[in-house]
């Protein structure tokens, strides 16, 4: 039942081969016997979840059910739900029960899909290996020594362990893509306000965007159609109709014209990636697609512009962290400064605590100009390169990561080899386009991903052509040694 | 950009931060590190380029002047760590 996907298990639910409950029980008891191992979930909604199953099951019964009505998912944590703990990775969330539900758990819960529970992820979502939770690292499925990337390393690792059918997921320089390359799974960013940010807990607000995480892109596409749309609530939301993303998948791409950054394939690209990534938009060119060599002259600047953006909108966000009106708040202050100061230090973790200091120097007086402005500024010029590449090519294609899965600790004590694992996904968030990773290949028996860029509000196209893909390749029905 | 160990205590400061000195030290090197990658912008050419704040240049949008909120008070108040009567409560501020 654990590899079907969320298309067969939908089919099957309609077709009563088998309840929600069921299906719930099934997910739970493979995250109760073999989470212990991954550390993928923060939280399990145990009862909820068997609740939820059986007013879905009544809900197929009567034949009111939607595409969504009894499957089970998981959410990053974090997406506020309320009254179930949202704790963002972080202490300073531990004990954390939204009054509210974020837009997208609310749209999952319209449709009536089963929420198992709340995956693990970066503090705040700040890492690339999922090292940085308050509540321990997530373990790839891949091997146990090797991390599953981040920020949505829990979201990646329950998927791929089959301990859920999908898992939402957040992107601020590539927290979906990376990930879901390192897992072997399928992601997608939105662009940038197709998807609310309502009671999704805020990192760089400019950058953060909501998206889908699953094993094929006819589940991700599913995703996204409950996902999308715009929300009132949120001011950078964009108003742009939302079309039915499953609709287009079978599309031909006879024609299709895929750009090749020539900046992404250089000779300090790994010759295996290089290889396996170029074997892979073969596979495409087999399909009718034509290849372009394009140029973002400006891409070795998204990494630097990135880190002075993301962590100067953190600084601003995680300003509201104060001890007063909801989080960690320490013991016994002895005046207000106290209570700000311990609150805040005892409630993050290093990695946070590195980014809001950036973020502070950057924005205090004297370095606006040079730093934040500059960087806006670059931001610019990254996005002109995408719109200049964009009047010659329908999508833009290079890999999610610079290698597979690498090894705990591995990084070392330099933030900066952290950072550089973003190399090709942060380019897409400065610019506010969508982009997407499916499994695309292996080097020495792990997964890696293709990253697929599209022009804005282009995820129909970007979904249709990561499903060719699938029907041709088998790279995405690969399951990690032992899951079966 | 070279960035001095008080340069952190200060910023430290200004983000309600505490560090010690030792955690300050190996700061100064993290954070020199970042501003070293960071400085690369410095050579890039952006005379006359528009700082770029949202992708679509959306501007924000404005609602209706009406009311459209219920009164949520005590549903929000009910996750702060401390309060009494509707009000949120902190150390004295004023003797």
């Amino acid at each position: 039942m654990h590899n079907k996907t969320v298309a067969e298990l939908s089919k099957g639910l309609a077709q009563k081969e088998f309840s929600s409950e069921e299906l719930t029980s099934h997910f739970l008891n493979r995250i109760e016997t073999l989470d212990g191992r991954y550390n993928s979930f923060i939280t399990v909604c145990k009862e909820q979840a068997l609740a939820d199953a059986r007013a879905a099951d009544k809900k197929i019964q009567s034949g009111t059910a939607t595409a969504w009505t009894g499957i089970p998912f998981a959410h990053k944590d974090i997406f506020c739900t309320q009254g179930v703990t949202t704790t963002c990775g972080s202490k300073m969330l531990a004990n954390f029960r939204p009054p509210y539900d974020a837009t997208v758990a609310l749209k999952f819960k319209e449709q009536g899909a089963v929420c198992l529970g709340k995956t693990n992820m970066d503090e705040f979502a700040m890492g690339s290996s999922n090292e940085s939770s308050y509540f321990g690292k997530v373990v790839n499925p891949w091997g146990d020594n090797l991390v599953p990337g981040g920020s949505s390393g829990g979201s990646a690792s329950a998927v791929a362990a089959r301990l859920t059918p999908a898992a939402t997921a957040t992107d601020t320089g590539g927290s979906i893509r990376q990930p879901a390359a390192l897992c072997g799974i399928t992601g997608l960013k939105p662009t940038y306000g197709r998807v609310s940010r309502l009671g999704m807990i805020a990192f760089a607000s400019s950058l953060d965007q909501g998206g889908p995480m699953a094993r094929t892109a006819e589940d991700a596409a599913m995703m996204l159609n409950v996902m999308a749309g715009f929300d009132p609530k949120d001011s950078t939301s964009l108003d742009n109709p939302v079309p039915d993303y499953t609709a287009t998948l079978n599309q031909d791409i006879k024609g299709l014209r895929i750009g090749l950054p020539k900046e992404f394939f250089t000779s300090d690209l790994d010759s295996k990636m290089a290889g396996a990534i170029r074997a892979a938009i073969a596979e495409l060119e087999k399909r009718g697609a034509i290849l372009k060599e394009i140029s973002l002259p400006h891409s070795a600047l998204s990494v630097p512009a990135y880190y002075v953006i993301a962590p100067a909108e953190c600084s601003a966000n995680l300003s509201r962290f104060d001890g007063v009106r909801y989080g960690h708040r320490c013991d016994d202050p002895k005046d207000l400064m106290d209570l700000y100061m311990r609150s805040r230090s005892e409630g993050f973790g290093e990695e946070v605590k590195r980014r809001i200091l950036i973020g502070t120097y950057a924005l205090s007086a004297g370095y606006y100009d040079a730093y934040y402005r500059k960087a806006q500024q670059v931001r610019r010029l990254i996005k002109n390169d995408f719109t200049e590449a964009f009047a010659d090519v329908d999508v833009i294609a290079s890999p999610t990561s610079p290698s597979p899965a690498f090894g705990f600790g591995s990084k070392g004590d330099d933030p900066v080899k952290m950072y550089l694992e973003d190399i090709f996904t942060i380019s897409t968030n400065l610019a506010g386009l969508p982009g997407m990773s499916i499994p695309a290949g292996e080097i020495d028996g792990l997964p890696i991903g293709l990253q697929l860029i599209g022009n804005y509000f282009d995820e129909g196209r970007l979904l249709n052509v990561a499903h060719q893909f699938q029907t041709v390749t088998d790279w995405h029905t690969k399951a990690p040694k032992g899951i079966s | 950009m070279s960035i001095q160990q008080s340069d952190v205590e200060k910023i430290a400061h200004l983000a309600r931060l505490e560090v010690s000195a030792e955690q300050a030290q190996r700061l100064t090197k993290d954070l020199s590190n970042i501003l070293d990658l960071v400085d690369q912008l410095q050579a890039a050419k952006t005379d006359g380029i528009a700082p770029m704040a949202h992708p679509m240049d959306a501007e924000q949008r404005l609602r209706a002047d009406t009311v459209t909120e219920t009164n949520q008070r005590d549903a929000l108040q009910s996750v702060a760590p401390a309060v009494e009567n509707g009000l949120y409560l902190v150390p004295k501020v004023i003797e």
